[in-house]
């Protein structure tokens, strides 16, 4: 017989599938996930004459793979933190408490169905960039493999940090607030102009956060060999990277899991039946 | 007794700041006994259930459910209970088989779940199986609640509100399978309505919660022998109807057949339902004339 935490984690990751499936039978799931997609893709379109500083290589290229990074800060931190909040004010949270392991499966599902759904974002902008744009150098297994570190790091890295605000806000179009933040922060983290000329204390700021270092990890799979002149400190700087998302995913998930386990212990059927009361006041 | 208590609360308390919600709770439950717990809005009631769901942390007094203190409890213990909750929208673009089949695979480990056709046959909703949740009308979510709750086969099952939305065949079939579950499973049972019709039926035992604390403990008949109501009195005299309401039937009753005899026609003597009970018992508490003393009366008559 197996243990039941691994057999919640299995029940979770069939969870993760389920809701991987349903994203794509649910006409309003397929319209957010192609619609930023299209957006980005046509802003690049227009980007993809103008040239990055003396190297005269394409700006839509470069931006294109920024925005690769971009996606994977995106939906592990956004799309986490998005999930959260609704699924809480709406009850599944309750509902995953009052189930044995329940919460665990949850939280192995999450994990599974954002993975997904970040894997499909990138294939969003990766398969039209490619056949768009000139310029990308994904032809060498390196350059895959560099790809899915960044990917996979990106994502330990950003989840608990979705996970953390998610579980801050009870009402789900607050969460929505820290759109404006994000959006503040993909400006100073070098995503479609090089943070290299950007003035001193942008650089500071930008290089804190995870979105340069992701868009940073995904230029270096993405582009070839001697764009890395236009970088901070004219390298791809692969330890920093390491050591900047690693540190952003140790803290995340020291932290992560006591905030999380603090929010399922306050969930109860009054809290709930109060967010439904508020939420049709809102209605009405 | 001893093993045979699944739920043994004593003096339970909850403040919230200087608010006491639950001001000594204590009642017990055995194996198999359906209770049903009534009672004004604010009387504690859902904090009171989700207390023993281990969902709520009490300030004071002993709790033990299934034999342990829901404070300090494993998974092992959840997978003995039942919760069916107050669902609004969750799981909306789940399909109700795909989910229930989903929900029952964290009771394997531990238990043999229902098999989830015949779990979605016994509440009903066979044709919408393959619906998803959010297309199903509120009776039929409120179905589909039921089912999640007893998925896992529960030792013990909390329902709060169960027939809210249920139009009347719903709500007998919903009656027949709580029936079902304490007479065929043993599962012990307690539920909160505001429909004393339902708690009539359904229960075992009747607990009223008022003011933080349990005024009332017993079936309905005990406690509408607790507490006297009127009883409504209906004849025909000379092709005339005539109703009285008193306290003492029977003599009333003899009086009419002593001073008219044969004349009476079309007797009917209907004595209080338990809403009447109910809201005696509830005006006498808030009227502050059924305190602690009551309390001890009933116990003594169980």
């Amino acid at each position: 017989m197996t243990t039941p935490l691994a057999a919640a984690a299995r029940s979770g990751a069939r969870r993760g599938v389920f809701e991987f499936q349903q994203s794509f039978t649910t006409a309003t799931d397929i319209f957010a996930l192609i619609f930023p997609n299209v957006i980005l893709l046509t802003v690049m379109i227009f980007m993809r004459d103008s040239t990055v500083g003396a190297t005269g290589f394409s700006l839509g290229t470069m931006s294109l793979s920024s925005v690769v990074g971009m996606s994977v800060a995106f939906n592990g931190m956004m799309t986490v933190m998005q999930h959260l909040a609704v699924e809480r004010e709406d009850g599944t949270l309750l509902r995953a408490k009052a189930i044995p392991n329940g919460m665990f499966g949850y939280l192995v599902g999450k994990i599974v169905l954002i993975a997904g759904l970040t894997v499909v974002t990138l294939l969003m902008i990766l398969v039209p960039g490619m056949l768009l744009f000139d310029g990308l150098a994904l032809d060498t297994a390196g350059a895959w493999l560099t790809l899915v570190w960044v990917l996979v790091l990106g994502l330990v890295a950003t989840m608990p940090i979705g996970a953390i605000l998610g579980s801050m806000f009870e009402n789900p179009r607050t969460s929505g607030l820290m759109m404006l933040p994000v959006m503040g922060l993909v400006a100073v983290s070098g995503i479609f102009t090089p943070l290299s000329e950007a003035p001193q204390w942008m650089q500071l700021v930008g290089q804190v956060f995870p979105i340069y270092w992701l868009g940073l990890g995904m230029r270096s799979a993405m582009l070839p060999d001697g764009l890395e002149v236009v970088e901070i400190g004219g390298s791809w700087r692969h330890w920093e990277t390491v050591g900047v998302l690693g540190l952003w995913a140790v803290i995340g998930l020291v932290v992560a899991p006591a905030v999380l386990r603090r929010m399922a212990r306050r969930e109860s059927g009054a809290a709930v039946a109060e967010r439904r009361e508020k939420a049709l006041q809102r209605v009405t | 007794m001893g093993d045979d208590l699944v739920l043994d609360i004593r003096d339970l308390r909850m403040r919230y700041g200087t608010n006491d919600v639950l001001k000594g709770v204590t009642f017990q439950a055995r194996k198999g006994e359906v209770l049903a717990l009534l009672g004004p809005n604010g009387a504690g009631k859902t904090t009171t259930i989700e207390i023993l769901e281990g969902f709520r942390m009490r300030s004071a007094g002993e709790v033990s459910v299934l034999g342990e203190d829901p404070a300090h409890v494993d998974e092992r213990w959840r997978a003995r209970l039942g919760v069916v909750l107050q669902s609004w929208r969750d799981h909306g673009k789940w399909r109700v088989r795909d989910l229930l089949g989903h929900v029952a695979t964290y009771y394997e480990p531990y238990r043999r779940p229902w098999d989830t056709d015949e779990l979605i046959s016994v509440v009903g909703l066979t044709e919408h199986a393959g619906k998803r949740v959010r297309q199903l009308s509120g009776g039929q979510r409120r179905r589909l609640d039921v089912a999640i709750g007893i998925v896992g086969r529960p030792d013990l099952l909390f329902l709060d509100e169960p027939t809210v939305g249920f139009d009347p065949a719903a709500r007998r079939d919903f009656h027949d399978l709580v029936h079902r579950l304490a007479d065929d499973d043993e599962t012990t049972i307690l539920l909160t309505t505001h429909d004393l019709a339902e708690a009539e039926k359904l229960a075992d035992r009747i607990l009223i919660l008022a003011g933080g604390a349990v005024i009332a403990d017993g079936s309905a008949d005990q406690l509408s022998l607790q507490m006297a109501t009127e009883t409504e009195v209906k004849w025909t005299l000379h092709g005339q109807r005539y109703v009285h309401s008193t306290r003492e039937a029977t003599k009333f009753v003899h009086d009419l057949f002593k001073q008219h005899g044969d004349d009476i026609g079309d007797l009917e003597v209907r004595g209080g339902s338990l809403e009447d009970t109910y809201m005696a018992m509830v005006v006498a508490f808030e009227s502050g004339q059924y305190g602690s003393d009551q309390r001890e009366l009933v116990e003594v008559t169980r």
